[in-house]
């Protein structure tokens, strides 16, 4: 008997029973994995479009279309990870607050935002992992660089960190449905603002774009998640000035701050929950 | 006929009630839905800036942003957010009975019912668009001319019959598989990219162009923005508006044929 339940074992366990669950109905997966894959195609055409008509988005910026297209995939990297442990878990979190089924996590000996946030994995979403995977090697392929030892290590680091980012994010907005109840537009919300952190953070500029870049880096600091590994990748690091030094620190220290912001907020929430009927 | 139109006349009340509980919420979200455009109108002006050239497949990158906001507006009217699912649903589990018994006719209830909604939503959304298109005046040489203001008006008023019998036909469908979610998602994919919604359909080259201006697809986005722009005049416009006039007939007819046979098939699973 431990004292401590076994994290990994437990999250392998929901795994397996989310694998289990998905090949139960076996066609209904095949239908998420293609259509989330067809979503991406479209989205891939319409950036082909972009690039028949402009050799660059932002002039100077370096993002050419293969250094876009690196862009593109580090955004379905992030965004299939997400999906495939966090989204439908945080989606329900808000709804087991409603019916008042959040007791039943609650009294489970076990951390309650860890139960919340991975008891359903995702495993379709494993289909747009693979294709961004495959839109690296391609882009990579066609600009002709292959990553150093720094870009293997760093790379993936980042990308985790913009997941947590991103996970922090959502799992924040999720709690507040606890003083909120009907929190769909907050959902909007999320969406609404993750959608800036889909553009190279150089299309931001201007009387508008400077502040609107500031702000997405500093408060809420979503341009990083993706911004960062993608530049790591297309536009290695090199210390041309102290920004581009500067940027990757602060997105290790953005990623801790978020965590540890969101943790409050969930503890804050759970202090509110008052459960629904009986 | 008096009796229809008290009956139209409840079914418009009751649906008006109902959609104005959640007033300050709905006017929040209006206003969010305009932040995709803010990200669009970055990303235009970077496009524009990497090139030499003024225009991108004629439009300016004024025009750019003044179509995405115009489409913002077309959606407005063509958009009909849970009505094939809601249609699937009801004969899925047994609710559409309720037509086949009380005198009253599905389609007619729910014309209504989504007029009904839509008026509410452009009484409620008239704040947000008003002050997000005074915001973007810059973007718009001016209001079109007094013959173009009409033809842009009837393109709405079509847009809003066709996106309403096309989901229509597309929920009816469920008398026939009695599962459609996969089947929507698949046209509101296509409906995403081909309408002109994520962008003019003149950039595409070729024989995509060609294709997709086959579809109706382009007549709940594409066209009504681009007759306010000035981009189809003459000819073209008159030619547009009737081929616009027949999607519309070609779906009403096409729905009601949907539900003669539907209800044929049904069998009326549930309590």
């Amino acid at each position: 008997m431990h004292a401590h339940p076994s994290y990994f074992r437990v999250f392998l366990t929901f795994a397996r029973n989310s694998l289990v669950r998905d090949m139960t109905f076996r066609g209904n997966f095949l239908i998420d994995t293609f259509s989330s894959m067809s979503w991406v195609f479209m989205n891939l055409g319409f950036y082909v479009l972009i690039f028949h008509y402009t050799p660059m988005i932002g002039a100077g910026s370096g993002w050419g279309k293969y250094q876009f297209f690196l862009f593109l995939a580090t955004t379905l990297l992030v965004n299939s990870l997400v999906q495939m442990f966090f989204m439908i878990n945080v989606d329900e979190f808000s709804e087991l607050i409603r019916t008042g089924s959040l007791d039943f996590a609650l009294l489970k000996p076990i951390d309650t935002q860890f139960v919340i946030s991975l008891q359903r994995i995702q495993w379709s979403s494993l289909g747009n992992f693979a294709l961004g995977l495959t839109l690296i090697g391609y882009s990579l392929f066609q600009v002709g660089a292959l990553p150093g030892p720094t870009q293997v290590v760093l790379y993936p680091l980042y990308v985790a960190c913009g997941v947590a980012i991103l996970y922090s994010l959502m799992i924040g907005l999720a709690a507040t449905s606890v003083w909120l109840v009907r929190n769909q537009s907050l959902f909007d919300f999320w969406f609404y603002i993750t959608n800036f952190s889909r553009y190279p953070m150089e299309i931001y500029r201007g009387t508008f774009g400077t502040p609107l870049r500031w702000f997405f880096s500093f408060i809420i600091p979503v341009l990083v998640v993706v911004n960062v590994p993608a530049r790591l990748l297309a536009r290695p690091l090199y210390p041309e000035s102290a920004a581009d030094w500067g940027l990757p620190v602060f997105t290790l220290f953005a990623t801790l701050a978020s965590l540890l912001v969101s943790r409050w907020v969930f503890n804050r929430a759970l202090l509110s929950y008052r459960s629904a009927s009986s | 006929m008096h009796a229809l139109a008290a009956t139209w006349w409840t079914v418009l009340r009751i649906s008006l009630e109902e959609r104005l509980v959640y007033r300050g919420d709905f006017a929040l979200s209006t206003l969010m839905r305009f932040l995709p455009i803010v990200t669009q109108i970055f990303l235009w002006a970077a496009v524009f800036s990497a090139t030499t050239k003024t225009e991108i497949a004629g439009y300016r990158y004024e025009e750019f942003v003044a179509y995405y906001l115009l489409t913002m507006i077309t959606r407005a009217f063509s958009s009909m957010p849970g009505l094939a699912s809601g249609i699937a649903r009801d004969i899925r589990d047994g609710t559409v009975k309720k037509y086949l018994i009380q005198p009253i006719d599905m389609l007619g209830f729910l014309l209504a019912y989504r007029i009904a909604h839509k008026l509410v939503y452009y009484v409620v959304a008239l704040g947000p668009f008003a002050l997000v298109f005074f915001l973007c005046r810059g973007f718009f040489d001016g209001w079109p001319a007094p013959h173009m203001m009409a033809a842009y008006v009837a393109s709405l008023v079509m847009a809003f019959l066709l996106g309403f019998f096309l989901e229509a036909t597309i929920g009816m469908i469920g008398f026939w598989f009695l599962e459609v979610s996969s089947l929507l998602f698949v046209y509101m994919l296509f409906n995403f990219f081909f309408s002109g919604h994520m962008f003019p359909i003149d950039m595409l080259p070729g024989i995509w162009g060609e294709l997709v201006r086959m579809l109706p697809l382009q007549y709940l986005a594409y066209f009504p923005s681009a007759v306010f722009l000035g981009k189809v005049t003459g000819v073209e416009l008159a030619r547009g508006l009737l081929v616009q006039l027949g999607w519309v007939v070609f779906f009403i007819v096409t729905s009601r044929l949907a539900f003669h046979f539907g209800v044929r098939r049904y069998s009326g699973y549930g309590g």
